[in-house]
């Protein structure tokens, strides 16, 4: 980030460059252009710090007419490129007590596509961000298998590997919104949802690696965080689908996504993809740790609590407009939202512009693809008079999203103490005559 | 059952596997990377399910324990075990709420809600204190968790946590759970 000084420079500090001596060394790092083109970046990247540039962005001169001067050099900026200064979009800490074992939540509304940026994905720490390195880091596979082994980042990366898009969703994702509608924007409503492409070694690859016992029913992940998470994972899931992921969108996957590796269970609530993954452990009945009992069950009315809820039930929801958005005025709009499915693919969207008494199917964006997000649009022609726009999904199970009534009627609404995960209801925008745009229960 | 012509199978299969070479020799779909890890390496983890398995050797009282809790973990969770919902703190409260799951305002606690007394002590030892993890002795957590559980009144105030007394601990919400219903036939009528 801009500011803080590159390794490069650290570098220099601490080695300082012997100064030219040599009169036509000197003269030659002064006059030259490559030298004057060093130090106009050097200088620009110095702006940085008086500048109110975004996280992730670097300052440069913004030239009155770019077709009237020299742009910059090539691979200036070190060789890893930064997104531009005039894109500000950043995720939003929820505001927890405590800043260690928080969230923060990827601005839907002011996204396009369908893939999650990776520095937008949304958090969710229960001790903070561990920074590991990988050169140390060891995956030991134990219990009940025939041969307990370890192995290092290169070992895994050796196996052949898959690559895979997937959402990951929090199954606190609307939390605050059972009872009535309390965040403002889709980012607070539903920002606890990103997709990625993830690349790793299946989960199925390792196990007959260090070879299963006849009673394994259950695999334990711990997480290599201060909060050394874990979670229970049924054994089935593992060998059918699960990831141990070292790849995000074509990098090694983000510190705070789990680097140097982390378990992707698809469609399973976000928690359960444990990060900065050290160990699994096969067992032959769940383990009971903190996260899955006292944490991540879902209370209802009648003081019994659901366990192990592992799936993101089918859900989708519009982010043009929602909330805090001003319309300009009666016209023609682009309806446009994602929709997700935990058990599969997404089957159709429909959307309805009156409160869910009409509903119309949206247009695809793409091809559904199994457990991931799918960008669907709608064109709508806005006469200028109130509206409430909600969005369904219906997935290839045949499993319609439900609306937050149905919902409450089986669960109870103790919420926001009471049954909190797992809220998949349909979202509704009040779109007001002077297209003010706001979260409301309809 | 093994015919004649299955052996003969089997050993035109193996024939065909030796020129592979030693991979194909020891399993066929094996690769062999990573190491084995030894019983040493394993030792540093640790997992307790509801059974104890795991538990450390060792043992506490809800005596010792509340000096370990007013030293390490009265900050956060309150010297009445109330929690402290203040800002740059956040700890859960621990005791109390016993009755309250089936209200409008239920109060998710270790004495109301925890199902496993085991559970407190794997994650005490995993995890707290929250800002010194893993720093507690395994008699300084089992002396924590007779403390709690002393005050949250699952045990007397004499009784001592080991690895073999803990797992015996009856939890009020004990049977509180049911597993995933989902998907909820009701949405699809």
């Amino acid at each position: 980030m801009s500011g803080i000084p590159t390794p490069k420079f650290e570098e220099e500090r601490r080695f300082p460059a012997p100064v030219p001596t040599d009169r036509r060394t000197f003269l030659f790092a002064a006059g030259s252009t490559v030298g004057a083109a060093a130090a106009a970046v050097v200088g620009s990247v110095a702006q940085a710090a008086d500048q109110n540039t975004p996280p992730g962005a670097q300052h440069f001169h913004v030239a009155a007419d770019p077709t009237k001067e020299q742009g910059r050099p090539v691979a200036g900026d070190g060789g890893y490129g930064s997104r531009s200064q005039f894109e500000a979009e950043v995720r939003w800490r929820f505001p927890t007590a405590n800043e260690y074992s928080s969230w923060s939540m990827t601005p839907l509304d002011k996204m396009v596509g369908n893939l999650t940026a990776s520095g937008l994905h949304f958090e969710r720490h229960h001790g903070g961000i561990p920074t590991i390195d990988p050169s140390t880091h060891m995956l030991f596979v134990h219990g009940k298998v025939d041969a307990p082994r370890k192995f290092s980042m290169v070992d895994l990366k050796r196996f052949p590997s898959v690559t895979r898009k997937h959402f990951i969703e929090c199954s606190g994702n609307g939390l605050t919104e059972w009872n009535k509608p309390t965040l403002k924007t889709v980012q607070g409503t539903h920002g606890l949802l990103s997709t990625s492409e993830w690349t790793g070694v299946p989960f199925a690859t390792i196990a007959r690696e260090v070879g299963l016992h006849e009673d394994g029913a259950w695999v334990l992940a711990e997480g290599s965080d201060a909060a050394v998470m874990t979670r229970s994972i049924p054994l089935q899931k593992m060998l059918k689908d699960a990831i141990l992921a070292y790849g995000q969108n074509g990098e090694a996957i983000r510190p705070e996504q789990g680097y140097p590796l982390r378990l992707i269970l698809p469609g399973y609530e976000g928690n359960t993809h444990i990060k900065w993954l050290r160990r699994l452990e096969v067992g032959d009945q769940p383990f009971m740790t903190r996260e899955e009992t006292s944490k991540y069950t879902d209370l209802l009315a009648n003081g019994k609590a659901r366990q192990f809820t592992f799936e993101m039930e089918a859900k989708s929801v519009i982010t043009f407009p929602s909330g805090e958005m001003k319309l300009p005025g009666a016209g023609f709009y682009s309806i446009t939202g994602l929709a997700w499915s935990g058990r599969g693919r997404v089957q159709s969207v429909d959307v309805s512009t009156d409160a869910g008494k009409t509903w119309y199917p949206a247009h695809l964006e793409s091809v559904p693809e199994p457990i991931c997000t799918i960008r669907f649009s709608f064109p709508w022609a806005w006469d200028g008079t109130p509206a409430v726009l909600q969005s369904r999904c219906t997935d290839e199970t045949g499993y319609i999203q439900p609306t937050l009534a149905q919902l409450i009627a089986i669960r109870g609404s103790n919420g926001p103490f009471g049954s909190i995960y797992h809220l998949n209801a349909i979202q509704s925008w009040g779109v007001d005559a002077d297209g003010g745009v706001t979260n409301v229960h309809a | 059952m093994f015919t004649r012509n299955a052996r003969m199978g089997a050993a035109c299969l193996f024939l065909a596997l030796v020129p592979l070479g030693a991979f194909a020799q020891t399993k066929a779909v094996r690769y062999g990377f990573g190491a084995p890890a030894t019983p040493g390496e394993l030792s540093k983890f640790f997992s307790i399910p509801p059974d104890g398995r795991g538990l450390p050797p060792g043992s506490g009282t809800a005596a010792k324990g509340a000096q370990v809790y007013a030293q390490s973990c009265t900050a956060c969770h309150g010297d009445q075990l109330q929690g402290n919902p203040q800002k740059g703190i956040g700890g859960d409260r621990l005791i109390g709420g016993r009755g309250t799951l089936a209200t409008k305002t239920p109060i998710k606690t270790v004495e109301s809600y925890w199902p496993f007394a085991t559970t407190l002590f794997d994650y005490i030892k995993r995890a707290m204190p929250f800002s010194a993890p893993g720093s507690l002795s395994d008699d300084d957590v089992y002396s924590v968790v007779a403390y709690i559980l002393s005050q949250a009144k699952i045990i007397q105030p004499t009784d001592t946590m080991n690895a073999t007394t803990l797992a015996t601990v009856a939890m009020p919400n004990r049977d509180g759970f049911e597993p995933d219903p989902r998907p909820e036939v009701q949405l699809y009528r």
